[in-house]
């Protein structure tokens, strides 16, 4: 009970988030020199014909309305439509979510998986594997993920043959072949993140191996192994779950170059096309999708981090 | 001079320090001559190149490297390190814009926040946790869908976006500057606000800057080459790095040549600011780190051990037996030649100040020296066996062997478990019992060390604990392998008056109750009196005395031992102040060759000077003290 009170507490709190990127967008928006209509009717239509599609687009009202009627629409799950396709803008996002979070899902498993597995093994190690995490870290950094992406093509789809050059096969379709298609870019998009976790599990790992509870526990005689799967991952945990949600909101940013490079269906790319398109509604929509998940993951971390630490539960 | 001046004068270092520490770091110096080469190649650009960045020669179209085109060209002949410089300056301006409003805003915020405080704290902070969660790079796409191609309005929003860290950052650091001393200093000799922001605190934060800056830069590189690839950036035929790499991403499977002139720049432009926020973060820490006094430094000889180095047989009767332990840190040692044997059921005190040696020692038993410290000579018999030749016969003594207690309780168990479920695991791994059957004698264990409810105990975690509790529960944690030696680090010090004789009080029942042995490692002279039988008196990481108690209270046989019982506050004589013993103990590295504690004693002559052995005056006891004979005479005629 107590969690779920939590959840709605937290759920609650976020909606002045949303508030404020929707009506920052909207206000952006506003600014735009020349409007959609404009743009819709071309440059030959006449002053009747554009008025009738600034009508239609409610861009005749003032501003407090029209954001009052999209944010109206908004919470009825109505987004409006592209100014390109005319096709709902909802209906849109939503069959291109899967893709997206198949990218971002495989991801986090790739960055987690490796980064907490490098990280554990140079504290452990030492020498040479700390040099490897710090360079990596480097170039996580310096690595662009849509140049990374070109060479890991070049060298595994079109040298190697291994996978394919671009596109995406969904699940249902093929599970074999979907998977071969999310290798590329996913390795191109969990580079990063491998980079920040390794350094990070590696920083709390020390941190711990150096508390007392770790020094009475091998004096006691625990194993070694329970010692560091057990005790110091779980209290290495805490400052890992937070760069962990870091990390999830960079892969979703990720996924606009991933995507691109790769011509995936998608949400990164969808938004990428729309920003070069001026398709106003569809990026009005997606920044509001993208929002929500950024609040998602924000409380899957506060809850994971309750769970992880008792301090933090009772506070 | 004001005395503010004054105080600043102590605190902060000379500027020169900073610079002088970056040029001492390899890392540093190439990043910055690589950061240096790229703005004056891009900004002189036309006298590097003769080509033009618009240039096209289709009679040369994607040549690779050649001569006339050191890297190469495009698909339509353009010369790429003509485009690589020309769009080095879109570059060079985006990150000039960005950084500018990232610093304009974050510094300002912050201070405002962390120095003043109040209301205007609470706003900053909050509106700063609220666009830290702002998705970034979609924010920036909404910008340019509204101005299309302007990286101008890209950037600058970039900057705000990026600046809530740096608020955070320069909030928290300032909190902590301007409650230092000489801050509160120059707040009492008047300055104005700005004066001391000006001059106090802002000089304290200029590494941060540069660090947080550094890495900003190189985020807002990768953004807007990022921008770039996607189309977003300067229209077709401009140069820029990210176009660049979308020119070469068409031409992948014909060129791949191109990705790399196309790409590698942006690498190691990126990596180089990485780079240098590394360094300059590294130097600061180096500038404003108290100085360190340099380790006396003396010619290098053997080390003053030789004389008192034991080969004495081990004592057939004792449980353990420590013969010629010597444990080094970091080259130094900190323990050296320790000796004694603890027999069966008896409890040993080892007692000296802090620093003598006496929690490495007994750290040292169970093979855990702290950090980069080794054993270098010396054995640890335990009943029998080799502790230091073997560690798997190490790892089997630890816990069933010989059981260890700290000497902070709340820090000594795992945060993050049960009480309940750390004991059971204990238990299971020295019994081999099942989980079920370790839960209930987890239980039992609790009960044992006379917790009240210890099925309530079991299911709560460390910090819910209080000291006494935590320590019960830790020696019940120790007590899950049935012990034969129980080592207790100063297991009362960290807990009220009360509860310490508790603890001692349940340590003596448990003793008597399971017949272990303990080793008690105590600056507490009633606590030796109270619980040992017999006592090792520790100075400077060596024994200089060891004796049964009752000899050792009434007939002290070296002049340390001596200063510190006449020192004990439960000797004192009211209304008389306390006897000390003057100075303090030598550190590590800085011991004489000869007594290490002639410096401090009032029967120190020439003959200290060299080293003392251990010797044996009466049966059963030892002390290494040149004096020997006159305390034995002083002691029997008193």
């Amino acid at each position: 009970m107590a969690i779920l009170r939590l959840v709605g507490r937290r759920l609650l709190s976020s909606v002045p988030l949303l508030f404020l990127v929707s009506a920052l967008t909207f206000v952006l928006v506003s600014l735009v020199p020349g409007d959609p209509a404009r743009t819709l009717v071309g440059q030959h239509a006449t002053a009747a014909q554009y008025a009738a599609v600034r009508a239609q687009l409610g861009l005749d009202r003032p501003l407090p309305l029209q954001y009052g009627h999209w944010l109206a629409g908004a919470v009825q799950g109505d987004l409006g439509s592209s100014l390109f396709s005319g096709e709902p803008v909802t209906s849109m996002l939503d069959s291109r979510l899967p893709v997206t979070l198949s990218l971002i899902l495989a991801g986090t498993l790739v960055s987690g998986l490796l980064g907490i597995g490098l990280g554990l093994l140079s504290a452990r190690r030492g020498g040479r594997l700390v040099r490897t995490v710090d360079a990596l870290a480097l170039l996580g950094l310096g690595v662009p993920a849509f140049w990374f992406a070109l060479v890991l093509i070049v060298l595994f789809a079109v040298r190697l043959r291994w996978f394919p050059v671009t596109g995406y096969v969904p699940l249902t379709d093929d599970p074999g072949q979907w998977l071969r298609s999310l290798v590329l870019p996913v390795a191109a998009l969990s580079l990063g993140g491998v980079a920040v976790i390794a350094k990070q599990t590696r920083d709390a790992v020390l941190d711990t191996l150096g508390k007392d509870f770790v020094r009475v526990m091998t004096a006691n005689g625990f194993s070694a192994r329970s010692i560091t799967y057990r005790h110091v991952l779980r209290n290495s945990a805490l400052p890992l779950v937070t760069v962990l949600g870091v990390v999830l909101v960079s892969l979703l940013a990720g996924t606009v170059f991933v995507e691109t490079v790769f011509a995936m269906p998608g949400l990164g790319g969808l938004i990428q096309q729309a920003t070069v398109e001026h398709d106003i509604p569809v990026i009005q929509g997606a920044v509001l999708y993208v929002t929500v998940f950024v609040v998602l993951v924000n409380l899957a971390v506060d809850l994971a981090c309750g769970r992880l630490d008792p301090r933090v539960r009772a506070a | 001079m004001t005395d503010a001046s004054v105080a600043t004068r102590a605190a902060v270092p000379a500027r020169g320090s900073l610079v002088r520490g970056l040029l001492r770091r390899r890392g540093a110096v190439l990043s910055l001559g690589w950061l240096l080469l790229l703005t004056l190649a891009t900004v002189a650009a036309p006298l590097v190149t003769a080509h033009g960045p618009l240039d096209q020669d289709l009679n040369s179209v994607l040549t690779g490297p050649t001569g006339a085109h050191l890297l190469g060209t495009d698909t339509l002949g353009r010369d790429l390190l003509s485009r690589l410089l020309f769009g080095g300056r879109s570059t060079l301006l985006a990150v000039a814009e960005a950084v500018v409003v990232f610093l304009a805003i974050g510094v300002t915020a912050g201070l405002a926040s962390g120095y003043l405080g109040g209301r205007l704290d609470w706003l900053i902070t909050r509106t700063a946790d609220l666009v830290f969660a702002l998705p970034g790079i979609v924010i920036i796409l909404v910008v340019l869908a509204v101005f299309p191609g302007n990286l101008h309005a890209a950037m600058v929003t970039f900057g705000v976006i990026g600046s809530p860290g740096l608020i955070r950052i320069l909030r928290a650091q300032t909190l902590r500057v301007r409650e230092e001393l000489y801050v509160a200093a120059a707040r009492v000799a008047g300055l104005t606000r700005p004066q001391i922001l000006r001059r106090h605190i802002l000089p304290r934060l200029t590494s941060t800057v540069i660090v947080q800056a550094a890495l900003f830069a190189a985020i807002v590189v990768t953004i807007q080459a990022g921008l770039g690839f996607l189309g977003l950036g300067a229209p077709a035929p401009a140069p820029s790095w990210g176009g660049l790499v979308a020119d070469a991403s068409q031409v992948i499977d014909r060129d791949p040549w191109m990705l790399l002139p196309a790409g590698l720049p942006l690498v190691v432009t990126v990596v180089a600011l990485g780079v240098l926020g590394d360094a300059v973060r590294d130097a600061a820490v180096e500038a404003w780190a108290p100085p360190v006094p340099a380790p006396a430094r003396r010619p290098r000889r053997p080390m003053p051990t030789a004389a008192g180095v034991t080969t004495r047989e081990p004592d057939p009767q004792a449980l353990l037996s420590v013969i010629g332990l010597t444990v080094e840190i970091g080259g130094t040692p900190v323990v050296q030649d320790v000796s004694f044997d603890i027999r069966l059921g008896e409890t040993l005190g080892v007692v000296g100040e802090s620093g003598c040696g006496k929690s490495v020692t007994s750290l040292g038993i169970l093979g855990l020296v702290p950090g980069r410290g080794r054993i270098s000579a010396g054995h640890v018999l335990f009943q029998g066996s080799d502790l230091t030749a073997s560690p798997t016969t190490l790892a089997r003594v630890r816990g069933s062997g010989i059981a260890y207690v700290s000497q902070e309780p709340m820090v000594a168990l795992d945060p993050t478990f049960t009480v309940g479920r750390q004991l059971a695991e204990a238990v299971a791994r020295h019994s081999g019992c099942g989980r079920k059957a370790a839960r209930v004698r987890a239980v039992d264990l609790l009960a044992r060390v006379n917790l009240p409810d210890p099925a309530a105990v079991a299911a709560r975690h460390p910090h819910q604990l209080s000291g006494g509790m935590a320590q019960r529960a830790a020696i019940a944690l120790a007590l899950a392998g049935e012990p034969r030696l129980l080592i207790a680090d100063e297991p009362t010090t960290a807990l009220d008056v009360t509860v310490q004789a508790e603890i001692l009080g349940l340590l003596r029942s448990l003793q008597t109750e399971t017949g272990m042995a303990v080793l008690l490692i105590t600056h507490d002279w009633g606590v030796v009196a109270d619980l040992c039988d017999r006592a090792v008196v520790m100075y400077a990481g060596q024994v200089v005395e060891q004796a049964d108690v009752a000899a050792l209270f009434s007939r002290p046989l070296h002049p340390y031992t001596a200063g510190l019982l006449a020192a004990n506050p439960h000797a004192a004589v009211p209304g008389e102040p306390l006897p000390t013993i003057p100075g303090t103990v030598p550190p590590p590295g800085a011991w004489p060759d000869g007594c290490r504690f002639a410096a401090r004693c009032a029967l120190a002559t020439d003959a200290c000077a060299a080293p003392v052995p251990l010797t044996e005056p009466e049966p059963d006891r030892t002390t290494r003290c040149v004096h020997v004979d006159r305390l034995v005479q002083e002691g029997t005629s008193r």
